[in-house]
């Protein structure tokens, strides 16, 4: 018995005799990073053009911020069929509250519905790490960032997807003055913020293969959203 | 007990290694209530090669269908025409993309038979083809299809492509199989130097992908389909297109 | 159906006792109120004319159509209620898209016919429906070469080289007898059945109208469609003048 299965014998896939089993992954990672900043007065987000699936780069040219309102951006990364999915609902929502309140939904409202509608799934997860920005009632910067399944937390900066885990203490270091001493805490201004979010994303492209191509960044201030982009390294 | 050079027999006969799962002895219950699905395709088709150029979209496919290694049907036309705004090309499965296929032709037809001037917009066909076969993944039922929508609207050329899991997204260039890792370097080098290519010369890259598709994809074939869509030509489908083979190079590969 | 119903009118599900169905008779008054519609089946195709009556100078002239595509090689043309005669043309085209998906090939037209007419026989069986208030006109130019059926609100069906429906319906069917119509050209029959309807519609009563007319045959490829805007001028005008010479004779005679 042991002579027939030999340990050595070389495995031809096209030559085997048990049926081959394709397993079917609902998910894929498209990877895709996204940075967002807020200070008193604005809100800055970020997010990489890449659309990628392992080592094959889909298109350069992919927007993952998704406009929900005229002071409401979303920014989304992880698996992209989920995104186009709950992105397309959400856009549905928002018109369907506007009809039937007369009004835009406000920032906060949309950060307790996003939750809302990632926990409906909760046991079949839109894959896809979200992170919310927009001004809150008083015209502050706020962020809304969320684990798959709806988990919401409101912070001032977030860097999610491919690279979050590498930017997130970058940001902690350079925009919360963690681990530091003797530093003075100084009012953070609109360019500091879109600078350092170029320069982190420089920094992701660097070291994150799913991270690249492009940044397109959404300022959202009370005078609208304002788009810039930037170039990153394409390999 | 002991065997014939002596060594003592194991500490723990016929049991679980420690650590190990233990199986109770009896009969298996196993749940029976459970629905299996497809999971896997049977007679595929490979790369699927597209690129839109300076006025329209070209899309090429062979015609092999293969059944596992075997190259089991050589005429599988993967190539359609939608109407005169859209073409459609897929690879993958080709059951289920015959079966795509006459859901789209019926659309159609449910269109013309309404005779109301309205055409269905290769952005709408795109979108439609995300749903169902997000829809499908969602079931755990998926279509096993890669379809590349080519066409024309509001005057500009459109190529977008959705996967089998609904990863849909839109590009100059679009390969699916083996395409997307030989076919699309080749064809982002010549649009890095020539961005918008003319027809004929979109042509003679996409030929020249076909056949270095053929030299190395073992499930390729030298026949293949190539359509085209633009203002001055309208949709044609061409049917049979043949790779240039040059074989001369073999002779000096040992 | 100069006899009240003196109770037995109030289902189709009830016969009066000297053997009639009210429901079913009413229902093709309703036909007899609504405006003509003929068809004629030549050597080539079929023709089918239908006189829209026009109630008010406010509506969009080309809307509320009296003939309808079916599947491509197949049209129906109605006559009596529209919103019934709308829910016909889904069913059958239902009927068609279903054909079409379980066998490959489009419907023949006495399978189509059939199941039609069997649709309609069955809302002449019980009290809780009431039978369609119209006829139609099945029409096809296939393998099979050109067909023709009328359908009736009883679910009768026959088949017939040229028919006429609707108000008009007698002197129509006078006209068309008068034809040649195995030895006509589609050609020549959109003339003439551009001829009958303006010849059969009553000015007196009813003011305006338009004129539809649809063909099958080798010049539209098989395919049901209205005929091309310059074929249908000719053939307006055609009639329009066969109009005023035979009013012009009916003056001299006086």
């Amino acid at each position: 018995m042991a002579l027939l299965h030999s340990e050595n014998r070389p495995n031809y896939p096209d030559y085997a005799t048990a049926p081959t089993q394709h397993h079917f992954s609902p998910y894929a990672d498209n990877g895709g990073s996204v940075v967002a900043i807020a200070g008193d007065d604005f809100v800055v987000i970020g997010a990489d053009t890449r659309l990628s699936a392992g080592f094959s780069i889909y298109t350069r040219d992919q927007n993952k911020l998704f406009r929900l309102s005229d002071t409401t951006v979303l920014g989304c990364s992880g698996c992209w069929c989920d995104t186009l999915t709950l992105t397309r609902i959400l856009s549905a929502r928002m018109q369907m509250y506007q009809q039937e309140h007369n009004k835009t939904m406000a920032t906060p409202a949309c950060a307790q519905m996003l939750s809302t509608m990632l926990y409906y799934k909760r046991f079949f997860p839109y894959y896809i790490s979200n992170i919310l920005v927009g001004l809150d009632n008083e015209g502050k910067g706020c962020i809304y960032s969320y684990d798959p399944i709806g988990h919401c937390e409101k912070t001032t900066y977030r860097a999610g997807g491919s690279a979050g885990a590498l930017l997130q203490p970058l940001l902690d270091n350079q925009i919360g003055l963690k681990n530091m001493q003797n530093v003075k805490d100084s009012k953070l201004t609109l360019e500091r913020a879109a600078a350092i979010i170029k320069d982190v994303f420089i920094s992701a492209a660097e070291r994150d293969i799913f991270t690249g191509d492009n940044i397109l960044i959404n300022i959202i201030t009370k005078d609208g959203i304002k788009e810039d982009s930037f170039q990153l390294r394409k390999d | 007990m002991f065997d014939a050079a002596g060594n003592p027999p194991p500490f723990w006969h016929n049991g679980p290694t420690p650590g190990g799962l233990y199986n109770f002895p009896g009969p298996k219950t196993a749940p029976s209530d459970f629905r299996q699905h497809s999971q896997a395709p049977v007679t595929t088709a490979t790369s699927i090669v597209a690129m839109q150029y300076n006025k329209g979209v070209i899309i090429a496919g062979d015609l092999l269908g293969s059944y596992g290694s075997l190259a089991r049907y050589r005429n599988c036309p993967r190539i359609m025409k939608v109407n005169d705004n859209i073409i459609l090309g897929a690879g993958g499965d080709y059951a289920d993309f015959q079966y795509v296929k006459d859901i789209i032709e019926q659309k159609i037809i449910d269109e013309d038979c309404l005779d109301d001037g309205f055409k269905l917009k290769p952005k709408s066909l795109y979108c439609w083809l995300t749903r169902i076969m997000y829809n499908r993944r969602s079931k755990f039922d998926p279509f096993w299809n890669n379809f590349v929508v080519g066409g024309l609207q509001d005057g500009e050329p459109f190529l977008g492509t959705v996967d089998k899991l609904g990863t849909a997204y839109t590009d100059k260039i679009v390969c699916s199989g083996y395409g997307a890792y030989i076919a699309v370097p080749l064809l982002r080098e010549a649009l890095e130097k020539n961005p918008t290519p003319s027809k004929a010369e979109a042509r003679a890259l996409v030929e020249k992908c076909m056949e270095v598709l053929y030299y190395r994809d073992a499930r390729s074939y030298p026949k293949y389909q190539i359509a085209t869509i633009d203002e001055a030509d309208g949709a044609v489908v061409e049917d049979l297109v043949s790779v240039n083979q040059n074989w001369s190079l073999a002779h000096m590969i040992y | 159906m100069s006899s009240i119903g003196t109770g037995y009118d109030l289902s189709a599900s009830q016969f009066s006792p000297d053997g009639r169905v009210f429901q079913v008779e009413y229902a093709m008054k309703a036909v007899e109120n609504s405006g003509t519609v003929i068809g004629l089946r030549g050597k080539d195709g079929v023709v089918l004319a239908a006189e829209k009556l026009v109630m008010s100078k406010l509506h969009e002239p080309g809307t509320n159509k009296r003939i309808f595509n079916v599947d491509r090689h197949v049209g129906m043309a109605f006559s009596g209620l529209i919103a019934d005669a709308r829910q016909i043309v889904d069913i059958a085209r239902r009927e068609a898209a279903n054909y079409r998906s379980q066998y490959g090939v489009s419907i023949p037209l006495n399978y189509l016919n059939d199941r039609v007419s069997m649709y309609m026989h069955a809302y002449t069986l019980y009290s809780a429906v009431r039978p369609y208030g119209c006829s139609v006109i099945l029409a096809s130019c296939g393998e099979e070469g050109p067909t023709m059926y009328t359908i009736d609100p009883s679910g009768v069906s026959y088949g017939y080289h040229g028919c006429a429906i609707g108000k008009a319906k007698q002197s129509a069917k006078t006209e068309i007898e008068k034809l040649k119509l195995s030895g006509m050209t589609c050609r020549e029959l959109v003339k003439e059945a551009a001829k009958i309807i303006y010849l059969v519609h009553d000015e007196l009563k009813d003011k305006n109208f338009e004129l539809e007319l649809s063909w099958m045959c080798e010049e539209s490829g098989g395919r049901h469609e209205k005929v091309p805007e310059h074929v249908f001028l000719e053939a307006e005008k055609a009639a329009k003048q066969a109009m005023e010479a035979d009013s012009d004779s009916d003056t001299e005679d006086m």
